[in-house]
């Protein structure tokens, strides 16, 4: 039966104006559909009601009392009133509550200037306090390095506690005591531990919650604010920096429902810190028979330009996952026209077998908001809160709130904050017989005959019970996907579980996903930063992959972004290969030691904050961002670097005037090469045993930024995965 | 300790309490006692135990309870330690620190006050040789608190040992009822 639109629809009058409310909503949500603005402090859109402030209580007619906005349901012919005098004396009462045990501490206040408090304590505050009494002290609680806590500010909105509970999933900080005692704390100290918890920071209406590393550091009205985006996931996080005279002094969340919602990973939040390290290079630099020296960027450019000049098709480019897509498509275009194809941005990747199988970009296959709505999932070599932290919120919210059911095949069961269908744990070695048996259980489950190539191979395996769940889970509904993460394509035996797991998808209707690491790796490879494909996807005759780039040992490197040696899959290898080069030129943030043994022309190069660019998410979606802060010393973009470096070279059409030149020449071939073909492997999966490997690189080791941000870094799970804590 | 099996509850489904390291803290009694109130609530609802939980937690620990026996509930009951917490903290007769196994709290509202119950309580801690808020040191009994109106007026001046009204006290009374403590 369609339901009527019309039928799910009340009349009630705000302020005297007729208006139309969707059937269950709340008062506030139809007072902030009409522009008439509710005070309010522990509503929030993305959080379930709790109604304890008493800030939103508005005037209804008949009603005996003042009613809060945020937690009374619209009803057919309700006559609400915002502005009445009953409303508005409701509110004053209630700011006058809640300002008594508030202190007057505004001008230390980090939230000070952007305090919904202090802002509304303006509208509906008294001049002048008549309480005269003690005000209570909280005793600050120690919540980790990366919040701050002056919870004598406190007015208990509960908003933090509520993100624990219903966003995050675990709930660590709760409201102990009651009446005066009541305080916001943990049950015993310790830190917050969850990948989102810096969000409680932006949640806070006041000043109780704040950033710990930002603390002191400015004021908000000194400061300006610039759109970015994160770099270090495919989710494409947007985010703000905000910039003190030309010094990016801390990032906060962007709201993109699209994308991000209104959350951000701690990571995007706190990695600014690394944009200000001591080690930035602020200036070109040559090695010299003496050592090294200072260069100005004429000389260190012509020096890069002879040394490659000089190993002409021998050079290889290596790129950074989150380098812009306009770097990466210069860089790419440097190489070939150089005569060399050896270019790539998967430095972390080790099994090549399937390149002619690669899609056009590593993608989810579907918008960011279609996860929240999966039936079933199965995700293959991912530490998924770690790798993509936003990500995982969002299938958390598919489970909780949709009912999907999820899989993994992972080196571990690991603690998810949401029911998991089931984990199948294996080690690396065990991945693809553990898939195979998966996709066998699936075969069997649906009646349907697998590929002729991988039906014999399929008949061998063993299936468990485990398998079975798995592929339950990845039957479950009508909307599902099957994800290879980070861990899978670090695998050494990556091409097998990728024609598994579209077997596995092509069995069970999925889509199939690839969640490629870095915050750019769909730019990279849309902008021909791999040995096999040109720009747009073009198919082109084949250079090294990164890997066999650094094995086979070439005359000349250039890397693009902050790579360092941890970067790679082998780090040895990579320092070998560049200490045996003739020429090894590094565009980089950082002055890193390792650089300074191995390189010969160090080129300094804005991170993501103070250059412009785009960056394509994993789902396709292009988010270009300009400069926020100033690049310290002689650093410059690196699209300009590069645009005149191929100059030096007489690279063909090297004459772009803005990054938005590059980014849209590269946009009208994309545009031009129309739709991805849907995935199919061409690769043929030999046996299903065999030793592999693969590496689990923590959530605060992924790249240069975050590896120097110190706050970061003195996390409970940095620390750990150091074996520093248990 | 037996092994754990599901417990009915009252939409006729099955909670399994959870296990964890501290879960064995509590008592085969007391696991029995929450048990039963499990079943008093829907699957999902076990939340709802946790005030009786605690009640018994802290009778199987003579009178107070310890973090290690806030997380044994919060572990059974399958909850955020911080959810169990929040209750404790909450109540007025959960005690979150160490202190004598029975709780004597004296009224020393209106009518009590006129009918002398501040002398009562003075009496009181003459005798036991501790202000209100303080513990014998042989542990045996907890100077809880000046207690507010109990709704036993009539009987003024009155105090609560334990969960036990005594009323019409005097100085012997209170004598009696103090050394019947054990």
């Amino acid at each position: 039966m369609a339901a009527n639109p019309q039928d799910d629809l009340v009349n009630v009058e705000v302020d005297g104006v007729a208006v139309k409310g969707r059937k269950g909503a709340m008062i506030i949500h139809v007072t902030d559909a009409h522009g008439a603005y509710v005070p309010r402090f522990c509503y929030h859109d993305k959080l379930p009601v709790a109604a304890n402030c008493r800030m939103c209580l508005v005037e209804v007619e008949k009603a005996p009392k003042p009613l809060p906005a945020c937690a009374t349901p619209i009803a057919e012919g309700m006559k609400i009133y915002t502005r009445s005098k009953a409303a508005i004396s409701a509110q004053k009462a209630t700011m006058e509550f809640l300002l008594i045990n508030h202190p007057l501490d505004c001008p230390i206040c980090d939230q000070g200037g952007e305090c919904e408090l202090q802002d509304l304590a303006l509208g509906y505050g008294r001049d002048i306090a008549r309480f005269s009494e003690r005000k209570r002290i909280v005793k600050d609680k120690d919540l980790g390095p990366l919040v701050s806590t002056d919870m004598t500010r406190c007015i208990h909105c509960t908003r933090c506690v509520r993100f624990g509970q219903d966003v995050a999933g675990i709930q660590e900080l709760g409201t102990t005591g009651r009446g005066e005692h009541m305080e916001i704390g943990t049950f015993v100290e310790k830190s917050v531990e969850h990948e989102l918890s810096g969000n409680i920071i932006d949640l806070c209406p006041v000043g109780a919650l704040n950033s710990k590393p930002f603390r002191y550091q400015g004021r908000s009205w000194e400061m300006s604010q610039a759109p970015l985006v994160s770099p270090h996931d495919g989710v494409g996080t947007n985010i703000f920096g905000h910039v003190l005279r030309g010094k990016l002094k801390r990032v906060v969340s962007r709201a993109n429902d699209a994308v991000n919602e209104t959350w951000i990973a701690d990571r995007d939040r706190f990695s600014y810190e690394a944009v200000n390290a001591a080690d930035r290079l602020t200036t070109p630099m040559i090695r010299t028979e003496a050592g090294w020296r200072e260069a100005s960027w004429d000389e260190a450019l012509a020096a890069a330009a002879r040394g490659l000049k000089a190993a002409g098709e021998q050079t290889g480019m290596l790129v950074h996952p989150s380098a812009s897509t306009e770097e990466a498509y210069l860089a790419a275009r440097i190489a070939r026209s150089l005569g060399t194809a050896h270019v790539d941005h998967r430095l972390r990747q080790r099994d090549f077998r399937d390149a002619q199988s690669d899609p056009r970009a590593p993608s989810l296959g579907m918008p960011l908001e279609a996860v929240d709505t999966l039936s079933g999932l199965l995700v293959i070599g991912a530490n998924l809160r770690s790798e993509l932290p936003l990500l995982a919120h969002r299938v958390r919210k598919a489970v909780v709130r949709a009912g999907a059911s999820v899989g993994f095949l992972d080196l571990a069961a690991r603690p998810y904050l949401f029911p998991v269908a089931v984990q199948v744990a294996a080690s690396a070695d065990a991945w693809v017989a553990a898939l195979a048996g998966i996709v066998a259980a699936a075969a069997q489950a649906s009646g349907t005959t697998p590929s002729a190539a991988l039906a014999p191979l399929l008949q061998e395996v063993k299936i468990d019970d485990a398998h079975r769940r798995a592929a339950a889970a990845l039957g479950n509904g009508s909307r599902r996907a099957v994800w290879l993460g980070a861990l899978a394509q670090r695998h050494s035996r990556y091409a097998d579980l990728r024609a598994l797991a579209g077997e596995l998808a092509k069995l069970t209707g999925a889509t199939l996903g690839l969640l490629a690491e870095g915050g750019n790796a769909a730019g990279a490879w849309l902008a021909g930063a791999v040995p096999h494909r040109a720009a747009a996807g073009a198919v082109t005759a084949s250079g090294c992959d990164a890997n066999s780039m650094l094995t086979r040992g070439l005359r000349a490197y250039v890397t693009v972004g902050a790579i360092e040696s941890s970067d790679f899959v082998d780090g040895e290898l990579a320092n070998r290969a560049f200490g045996q080069a003739a020429c090894v030129i590094a565009l980089t943030p950082f002055d890193d030691p390792a650089l300074r043994r191995h390189a010969h022309v160090l080129l300094p190069i804005g991170t993501f904050a103070e250059t412009s660019g785009t960056f394509v998410n994993l789902e396709g979606r292009w988010q270009s961002f300009t400069a926020a802060a100033k690049a310290p010393g002689e650093t410059r973009p690196g699209w300009k670097v590069l645009r005149v470096l191929g100059n030096l070279l007489d690279c063909d059409g090297f004459d772009y005037q803005s990054s938005e030149d590059v980014r849209e020449e590269l946009r009208r071939a994309v545009l031009a090469a129309g739709v991805e073909p849907t995935f199919v492997s061409a690769h043929t999966v030999e046996s299903l045993q065999g030793a592999a490997v693969t590496d689990d690189v923590p959530m605060y080791a992924v790249d240069a930024l975050v590896r120097r941000a110190p706050a970061l870094q003195a996390t409970i799970v940095a620390r750990r995965s150091r074996g520093e804590v248990a | 300790m037996s092994a754990v099996s599901g417990i009915p509850t009252s939409d006729g489904q099955t909670f399994v309490p959870g296990e964890g390291p501290h879960v064995a803290l509590l008592s085969e009694h007391t696991r029995h006692e929450i048990d039963h109130w499990i079943a008093r609530f829907p699957l999902g609802r076990q939340r709802s135990a946790t005030i009786s939980a605690l009640r018994f937690a802290q009778e199987q620990n003579q009178g107070f309870l310890t973090e290690e026996l806030m997380t044994a509930v919060a572990e059974y009951l399958r909850l955020p330690p911080i959810q169990v917490f929040e209750v404790a903290s909450f109540y007025s007769m959960f005690e979150t620190h160490r202190c004598g196994r029975h709780h004597v709290s004296v009224c020393t509202n209106i009518s009590c006050w006129l009918n002398g119950g501040e002398e009562m309580l003075a009496h009181c801690e003459r005798k036991l040789g501790i202000k209100v808020g303080e513990s014998t040191a042989d542990g045996r009994i907890f100077l809880k608190q000046e207690e507010e109106c109990l709704a036993a007026c009539t009987g003024a001046p009155m105090m609560m040992v334990d969960h036990e009204f005594h009323e019409h006290l005097t100085p012997e009374k209170i004598d009696r009822i103090l050394d019947g403590l054990k």
